[in-house]
């Protein structure tokens, strides 16, 4: 996670990258990233996702936790829109090496503000490269 | 001999420790992250299914059902069994090896 | 057939404590025998009674608890893991003057050798871990 200082309605606020590695349920990693995150977007910072690796299992749609008792947090991931995160990235490689594609995420959605709250796909599909500088524009 | 692999092979290489020192003959389960071995058309499917000739590969349903992944996304020959199954495949084997 | 589980993980942040747990109870289901689960390293985190997690979350520690009770499964904490981790029981409270103890319904404090002989009574001893 980097960091960098604007300005924004007299309060400070920081732009966090949080690079999402992980797959969810064999440790609750993924879980506990996920509410550190959406707490930093409800302080108002500059919250950008980014999942690359194991980390695009995270937003795999139809997960359902209800035959290994654990939490089922994937419903969770829908609260990013509504948090005003609406920066996330997803690697296509780490897809491709994995055997997904686009279509096997979730479709998360936000209300864009700028735009008569029109409802727009949440995740931007990035290639390793793009990655690379939006890694490289949060220093 | 029954092997269980509970790790992504994307991030450890648990898996590939397992097919590589398991005999011809052995069953493998996947569970927890090791599911996700499983999937078709993955940069390590290959593995699997060259390990398929001689060895028994099966996955934990639950925890594929809890990652989103149905069974039409598995690698043909791969066996899905619940934690019932888990205890019958642990019981007709000698030993249980975990790779932890 | 008689199954000895081994838990080396502790509860919550990894999914070995639950896949312990459902295994037991599958194995339990299917009229098998489950002797002893013990819990070593982080594991024996599973074994505190002051853990309150979310409501809408599972109780890891009475879960064991129930099981332990409902199926007479032995639940045994390995004592110098649970002592580097303040995992306290009645004995350990008083042998180490501690202000307090923690120790779960039907868990107790043992040695390694609990899990040497768990690996030679049972019929199979699975492991669940990182």
């Amino acid at each position: 996670m980097v960091t960098e200082d604007t300005n924004h309605e007299g309060g400070q606020v920081k732009k966090f990258l949080y690079l999402n590695r992980r797959a969810p349920h064999g440790t609750n990693y993924a879980q506990e990233g996920l509410e550190v995150a959406l707490i930093g977007a409800a302080f108002d910072q500059d919250v950008a996702m980014a999942y690359t690796d194991d980390g695009v299992f995270q937003l795999k749609k139809d997960q359902d936790t209800s035959d290994i008792g654990t939490k089922n947090f994937s419903a969770t991931y829908g609260a990013l829109g509504d948090y005003d995160v609406t920066r996330v990235y997803v690697e296509l490689e780490s897809l491709a090496r994995r055997g997904l594609t686009k279509e096997d995420l979730m479709p998360l959605v936000y209300e864009d503000e700028d735009d008569d709250w029109e409802e727009k796909p949440l995740i931007r599909f990035v290639s390793e490269a793009e990655l690379r500088d939006i890694i490289e524009e949060h220093e | 001999m029954l092997h269980t692999v509970n790790k992504s092979p994307f991030e450890k290489n648990s898996l590939h420790s397992c097919l590589r020192l398991s005999k011809p003959g052995a069953n493998i389960l996947l569970l927890e992250d090791g599911v996700y071995g499983a999937l078709k058309g993955s940069d390590i499917s290959e593995d699997i299914e060259a390990s398929l000739a001689d060895r028994g590969v099966y996955v934990l349903g639950p925890d594929l059902k809890a990652r989103g992944i149905h069974d039409d996304r598995l690698i043909d020959g791969v066996q899905v069994v619940d934690y019932a199954g888990f205890v019958k495949l642990a019981v007709d084997a000698p030993r249980v090896q975990s790779w932890l | 057939m008689k199954f000895a589980v081994l838990v080396n993980e502790g509860p919550y942040t990894h999914q070995a404590s639950d896949s312990a747990y459902r295994f037991a109870q599958a194995a339990l289901d299917e009229g098998h025998e489950v002797t002893r689960v013990f819990f070593y390293h982080d594991g024996v985190n599973n074994g505190t009674r002051l853990t309150t997690p979310p409501q809408d979350d599972r109780h890891i520690a009475n879960r064991w608890s129930e099981l332990g009770k409902e199926h007479g499964v032995d639940l045994v904490v390995c004592v110098a893991a649970a002592q580097r981790r303040g995992i306290v029981d009645e004995d350990e409270q008083r042998r180490n003057g501690k202000d307090g103890n923690n120790i779960a319904d039907g868990f107790r404090i043992s040695g390694l050798g609990q899990l040497i002989e768990a690996g030679i009574q049972s019929d199979r001893l699975i492991s669940f871990g990182d």
